[in-house]
């Protein structure tokens, strides 16, 4: 039954292209001599699309105005609109850049909807995140050192998940900058093309891992690992350490260093190679002297996307790191995120008007924001450093 | 700088070439600690998901009594009492009450839905006695399975005599992907997840694939530079790396509060992952439509064609693999996407398959995580599972995508 309407009013816009494609013919052999302006197929693509954008705005219009009729507001509109527009097709009419016009103008609608997306998320969080900034001042927010959104009376103190969110990260880097910085030299400096044909699959499959799946790995199997190992060494470690969490968040993050550092390796110019090379460097040499500080700016656009990345992250740390918001920089510790918070007060019903989910939304303004000042960062100094050797 | 002195004296030469070396190693460590992280997870993973693949069942007599099923009305017959009572004349010599309670424990819940089905298709079986295999309750499996210790000494010596009577059959797991979720391990399946993947992902895909195509097609082909290109391009590039979480913001506060949709909806967790995956979409179309050569657009140009038709009929279809290409990658991104559907209530439990965009579901990554959280260690064994269909699905999409890229993409 649900496709009955679909259905229906697909056949009627096609029913309205072979109206338009007839009434064209018709014009072309009644009256000999006269030239159509457009195809006869012009005729009919115009009325087709008018019974489409009629029955998506009867459609629209009806969901607003009288939510039982949609389907039939929708079906007559297709049927009316192209029946009128079909008494005014004339010899001289000029169905093709009527056409033309209007998917011009769908081709603009759909590339707006992009900013639509922006606008929404920036209206959505903000509104929010205003009506929480009401019932909790700003500054005890920003700077508050205890965060217990569910305890009475709540306490929303930002830092604690500030510095759990930095500290994973920064585990994160340590762990895959060196290492994707590394594979990316050695992708593209070194390897054979048929290492290249191992290597760059290997670790594109890497990338493609959905993040619940290394969640998963990370409290299953890496988080007890980490805890057996500090045991026999001595060392107190939370079953949900950040140090856990940082290492798969490293993994997941080393294939993004590694293709965007191979990219700007690449982009180098093979003279500075050969120039450095004719002066006697060895090869690493060249790399370390040369090449490197050639890709640096790419190099650290790289690593700050990483950072974004790791920071926007939700799924690992849902599933490995802690609930706690514990104020702590020792990686053998849980702490919490920024993420995780979000989305364990979202999970669930939520009530609007409860200053625990309005936080959410805070938390949520200010990830938007701190991933898009990142990334602002990133851009620039690409934009800024680059050398141009062109 | 001191190295400037002595460059050429051997020792100084070895110690280069020596660095040389290690150089080399270190760069080969890095790309070996990413394989052997890759080789460590699919192995942990892929070994933890067997038990889930198969289950055992015990061949039992079971007379269907007509005073517990209606002949009129099969469907509604007390199929679990008759399967308890089959189950309980295994072991006539037990007695106590404590123990036959213990003894019906490890039997699934589940054990009856099998009958039933059976006895639905020919009534004609009331009133006679049918040879079934009755589903084992998760801890039973597990014990046959070798992996649990977690019952008493009763129970394994109940479980040991019928396999020592050679009752006991194992069988692939075929209610794993015929079921929906339970709160029985034994019976719970990711039909209900992987019908709503399919259902969402279908969403997203007619709205981000025509959305963003068109979107491309515009910015590459049409647009003018000005100020509002330049902000829908900067824009297009932001959005690409906004966390995935924000989106689930966005489609809890505007799809489902400010639009009042259906929560946990297909229709609704499609549309959120449709703008999630828009900016991908976008950026992978523009770079195919790119590069087609100009002269395709000359040559279309110079035979008296519009802009469109230059563009619809002569630079669409040859940049069209590229843009499936990407396409493909993007759809597989958002199916292992779990965080924003979070947010707009997709994990709830729901025993029902969906049958439409609108009826409550979850995605498969989803019942991951879901299953992840529950504290049976028959359940760790189908997350495993689980785990193991969907990286079969993205593998198969990806591997779609290099065939593609080999086989249709051409060099100019």
């Amino acid at each position: 039954m649900p496709f009955v309407f679909p259905l229906l009013i697909a056949s009627v816009v096609f029913a309205a292209f072979l109206l338009g494609h007839q009434r064209a013919k018709a014009l072309e052999v009644g009256s000999a001599g006269v030239r159509l302006h457009s195809r006869p197929s012009y005729h009919g693509l115009l009325l087709a699309i008018v019974s489409i954008l009629a029955a998506v705005t009867a459609g629209l219009l009806g969901a607003v105005l009288a939510p039982l009729f949609i389907a039939w507001a929708a079906l007559a509109a297709a049927v009316i609109a192209p029946a009128i527009l079909s008494t005014r097709l004339v010899s001289g009419f000029r169905a093709r850049n009527l056409f033309e016009k209007i998917v011009w103008l769908l081709l603009l609608a759909s590339s707006a909807v992009a900013v639509l997306t922006t606008i929404g998320i920036v209206l959505s969080v903000l509104y929010e995140a205003i009506n929480f900034f009401r019932e909790i001042p700003l500054l005890s927010f920003l700077f508050g050192s205890h965060w217990a959104p569910t305890s009475a009376p709540p306490s929303f103190g930002f830092i604690p998940l500030l510095a759990g969110t930095l500290l994973i990260t920064l585990v994160a880097v340590i762990v895959a900058g060196p290492l994707g910085l590394m594979s990316a030299i050695y992708i593209a400096e070194y390897a054979s093309p048929k290492a290249r044909a191992i290597a760059k699959p290997l670790l594109e499959l890497l990338a493609g891992i959905p993040t619940v799946v290394l969640g998963f790995f990370a409290a299953l199997t890496v988080a007890p690992l980490i805890r057996r190992m500090g045991e026999v060494i001595g060392l107190s470690v939370s079953s949900e350490s950040a140090l856990a969490a940082g290492l798969v968040m490293g993994m997941m993050i080393i294939p993004l260093i590694s293709s965007l550092s191979d990219d700007v390796i690449n982009a180098v110019p093979q003279s500075l190679r050969d120039g450095s090379s004719a002066l006697g460097a060895t090869k690493s040499e060249t790399i370390r002297r040369v090449v490197l500080p050639a890709a640096l700016p790419g190099i650290v656009s790289a690593f700050i996307l990483a950072i974004s990345r790791a920071v926007g992250e939700t799924m690992i740390v849902v599933m490995a790191a802690g609930l706690a918001a514990n104020l702590s920089f020792n990686p053998l510790d849980a702490v919490t995120t920024i993420t995780v918070q979000i989305a364990t007060l979202l999970v669930g019903d939520q009530e609007f008007d409860s200053a625990k989910t309005l936080s959410a939304f805070a938390l949520g303004l200010v990830l938007f924001l701190f991933t898009l000042v990142l990334n602002y960062i990133a851009l620039r100094v690409v934009q800024k450093y680059r050398e141009q050797y062109d | 700088m001191t190295e400037h002195r002595n460059t050429l004296s051997p020792a100084h030469l070895a110690r280069r070439h020596s660095a040389e070396k290690r150089f080399r190693v270190y760069g080969l460590f890095a790309l070996g600690v990413a394989g052997l992280f890759l080789a460590f997870l699919l192995f942990d993973i892929v070994s933890r998901s067997i038990p889930a693949f198969t289950t055992q069942q015990v061949t039992a007599s079971v007379y269907i009594d007509p005073a517990k099923v209606d002949a009129d009305e099969p469907a509604k017959g007390d199929y679990g009492g008759l399967a308890k009572d089959a189950w309980r004349d295994l072991f006539p010599d037990i007695v106590d009450r404590a123990d036959k309670k213990k003894l019906t424990g490890l039997l699934s819940s589940g054990a009856a839905d099998a009958l039933r089905s059976l006895v639905v298709a020919d009534p004609g079986l009331i009133g006679k006695t049918v040879t079934v295999p009755l589903q084992v309750s998760d801890d039973a499996v597990l014990f046959y399975q070798n992996a649990s210790r977690q019952l008493s000494d009763k129970e394994v010596i109940w479980l040991q005599t019928l396999s020592d009577r050679g009752l006991v059959t194992t069988g692939l797991n075929l209610a794993f992907f015929s079921n929906g979720d339970s709160r029985e391990a034994e019976l719970a399946g990711i039909r209900g997840a992987l019908t709503g993947s399919l259902l969402t992902i279908a969403v997203t895909l007619l709205l981000s694939l025509p959305l963003g195509v068109a979107a491309a097609i515009y910015l590459e082909e049409f647009a003018s530079r000005n100020h509002l290109t330049d902000l829908i391009e900067v824009n297009i590039n932001n959005l690409a790396a906004v966390p995935s979480i924000v989106f689930g913001l966005l489609g809890l506060a505007v799809f489902l509060s400010f639009f009042d949709l259906p929560r946990s909806a297909p229709l609704v967790g499609g549309l959120v992952l449709a703008l999630l995956v828009l900016p991908t979409i976008i950026i992978a179309s523009r770079a195919a439509l790119r590069s087609v050569p100009p002269s395709v657009k000359e040559a279309a140009f110079g035979v008296g064609a519009s802009h469109q038709q230059a563009v619809f009929h002569h630079v669409l279809p040859l940049a069209l693999p590229g843009i499936l290409t990407g396409t493909i990658l993007a759809v597989a991104r958002a199916l292992g996407e779990t965080a924003p559907l979070l947010m707009i209530g997709m994990v709830a439990f729901i025993v029902d398959v969906p049958g439409g965009i609108f009826d409550a579901a979850t995605v498969l990554p989803v019942q991951i995580f879901l299953w992840s959280d529950l504290p049976e260690q028959a359940f760790q064994s189908r997350t495993a599972a689980a785990i193991v269909v969907l990286l079969v699905v993205l593998f198969v999409l990806n591997a779609l995508a290099i065939v593609l890229r080999r086989n249709f993409e051409r060099r100019w």
